[in-house]
């Protein structure tokens, strides 16, 4: 107590206790790092990015997406490349949303500040999302529109992908400034259909497995987790 | 018992080698061309039994003994040992016993069977297979009065098959049949493909093939066969017998509980290949349809 009150007068305690345990993990695994070339390591993070423009990572941020078209058009996505390139755009969605949702708790427990790349985090796992779901409209039911309605009507993993595409979508399109500005506090009200999307975008993935792989679990602890910390902390909230 | 099954296409229908290692880039190019006659869009009608490249074959894969990836097979089941390989043969047959793959194969005609092999979760290939008539073996080794149904198991050795390792599935993988599906004519062991050895991915050394019935019925590296006289347990049913019924028969009009089973995508045609309607029985109704007359196919899935 006494350390953290010389070193980090103005830390809040979850953050310093954050870096305590980074620093015992640290020291456990062999390798010592001062406390101090922590903080300063993330005091240059936010240093840089504050620096950075956000606009690159658009570009950066669709790069696997045209990887894996010429993958694809050149015959590099295997024997089923159709099914390969729905799955892995459906799963780099899931991680733009899970960096997204990662901002926050980021910030609160290691003092890092991305929160200028938190929107076009959002919007590269939407266009993920739409990518997925035109692959699978074009390419996976080659515009069946018989098949299509059925698996939107009848299919509960299909109507659950469907219902996260139109929860983002209005997420997506006031996503702007001029949005922000106009719907004011409801605007977060608004955006807090992240929560529900991502883990419904979770079990969308689950729902379409046949035994449990680790690669699942992972995504499903992510979906889960990162929600499950915004519950925990509103209810904090509301209890004080 | 032999050559009670012939297929309407033979080795000369084959694709060359060369050939069939193009084939995918040729697909590509005329990727563009096919894009435009996509939108509103049906399934394709099958056409012909051109076998898919033995690349294809061997690169995607249902193994879960291996990995439950597509291309684990392929990278992890080189570390199976296939030889020496023995074959227990129990239950209600007059020549019960431990017979080496070697003597199991004594007699059998292995002849090559080009069928359709259409996978519950809606993709297909069509595979060059050669073996034999399982109804071969089966009369060879004796079947007595009472057995109704045959059930197989597949090798359990996790320090060669990494998938054994976590309890994805209840180890050893087993299936079962009828005893008159068992020694219908279609039903063949397996022992290669393209007139090689079979590799290990695919199953080796000895695997069952039932054409008409979704692909995890066709159980791999077999070790053990009874004949039983009641209905065996089989590894997918005991898993989900919602979605996986002990039968599962391919038919377009009874879907899996998740997905649609009307149409399938015929591997290995590339980004645009599009969906093929799935045929009742694979394509096999002629044949095995009598099989199952009178049973309402929607309750014995």
């Amino acid at each position: 107590m006494a350390a953290r009150g010389r070193r980090f007068p103005d830390a809040p305690a979850s953050q310093v206790a954050c870096i305590v345990l980074m620093k015992r993990a640290a020291a456990l695994s062999g390798r010592q790092v001062p406390l101090l070339r922590m903080t300063k390591m993330i005091d240059w993070i936010n240093q840089t990015s504050r620096k950075l423009p956000e606009w690159p990572l658009y570009f950066i941020g669709f790069v696997p997406a045209a990887w894996l078209l010429w993958l694809g058009v050149n015959g590099g996505l295997g024997v089923e490349p159709i099914r390969t390139l729905e799955q892995t755009l459906g799963r780099i969605a899931l991680q733009f949303l899970f960096a997204s949702l990662m901002v926050t708790p980021l910030r609160r427990f290691a003092g890092l500040n991305l929160l200028k790349f938190r929107r076009p985090l959002g919007l590269l796992g939407f266009g993920y999302v739409c990518l997925h779901l035109a692959t699978w409209l074009a390419l996976d039911m080659v515009f069946l529109w018989g098949q299509i309605v059925e698996d939107l009507t009848e299919r509960p993993f299909i109507i659950i992908g469907m219902t996260v595409f139109l929860l983002l979508l209005p997420l997506a399109l006031t996503s702007t400034r001029k949005w922000i500005r106009r719907l004011g506090p409801r605007w977060q009200t608004l955006h807090r259909l992240i929560y529900l999307a991502v883990p419904l975008a979770g079990i969308h993935f689950l729902m379409q497995e046949r035994v449990w792989t680790v690669q699942l679990i992972v995504y499903l602890t992510l979906a889960f987790g990162l929600v499950g910390i915004r519950l925990i902390w509103m209810r904090r909230r509301t209890a004080r | 018992m032999a050559y009670r099954y012939r297929s309407p296409l033979t080795y000369a229908d084959v694709t060359p080698k060369h050939i069939y290692m193009n084939r995918r880039q040729l697909m590509a190019g005329s990727s563009a061309l096919l894009g435009a006659g996509l939108i509103g869009g049906h399934a394709r009608a099958q056409g012909a039994l051109e076998p898919n490249s033995f690349e294809d074959i061997t690169n995607y894969n249902n193994f879960y003994e291996f990995g439950t990836g597509k291309t684990d097979p392929a990278a992890n089941a080189d570390r199976l040992t296939t030889d020496p390989w023995s074959i227990e043969i129990d239950g209600l047959v007059d020549n019960p016993g431990t017979y080496s793959l070697a003597e199991l194969l004594e007699g059998m005609t292995i002849e090559e069977r080009i069928y359709r092999l259409r996978c519950v979760e809606a993709w297909s290939m069509v595979v060059p297979w050669n073996g034999f008539e399982l109804a071969d073996l089966l009369t060879r080794v004796g079947v007595q009065d009472g057995a109704q149904y045959v059930a197989f198991e597949t090798l359990v050795r996790p320090e060669e098959m990494p998938g054994q390792r976590r309890n994805i599935l209840d180890w050893p993988y087993r299936e079962g049949l009828r005893l008159d599906e068992a020694m219908h004519p279609l039903t063949i062991l397996a022992t290669g493909l393209y007139g090689e050895a079979l590799p290990n991915q695919n199953g080796a050394p000895l695997r069952l093939v039932v054409p008409w019935k979704y692909g995890f019925k066709s159980i791999k590296s077999i070790v053990r066969i009874s004949l039983v006289a009641d209905e065996p347990e089989a590894t997918w049913n005991m898993q989900n017998p919602r979605e996986y019924g002990f039968y599962s028969n391919v038919n377009p009009n009874v879907d899996h509980p998740r997905w649609s089973q009307a149409t399938e995508r015929r591997v290995g045609g590339g980004l645009f290949s599009g969906r093929d309607e799935t045929l009742m029985f694979n394509g096999y109704e002629d044949e095995v349809a009598s099989m199952y007359d009178g049973m309402d196919l929607s309750v014995y899935y």
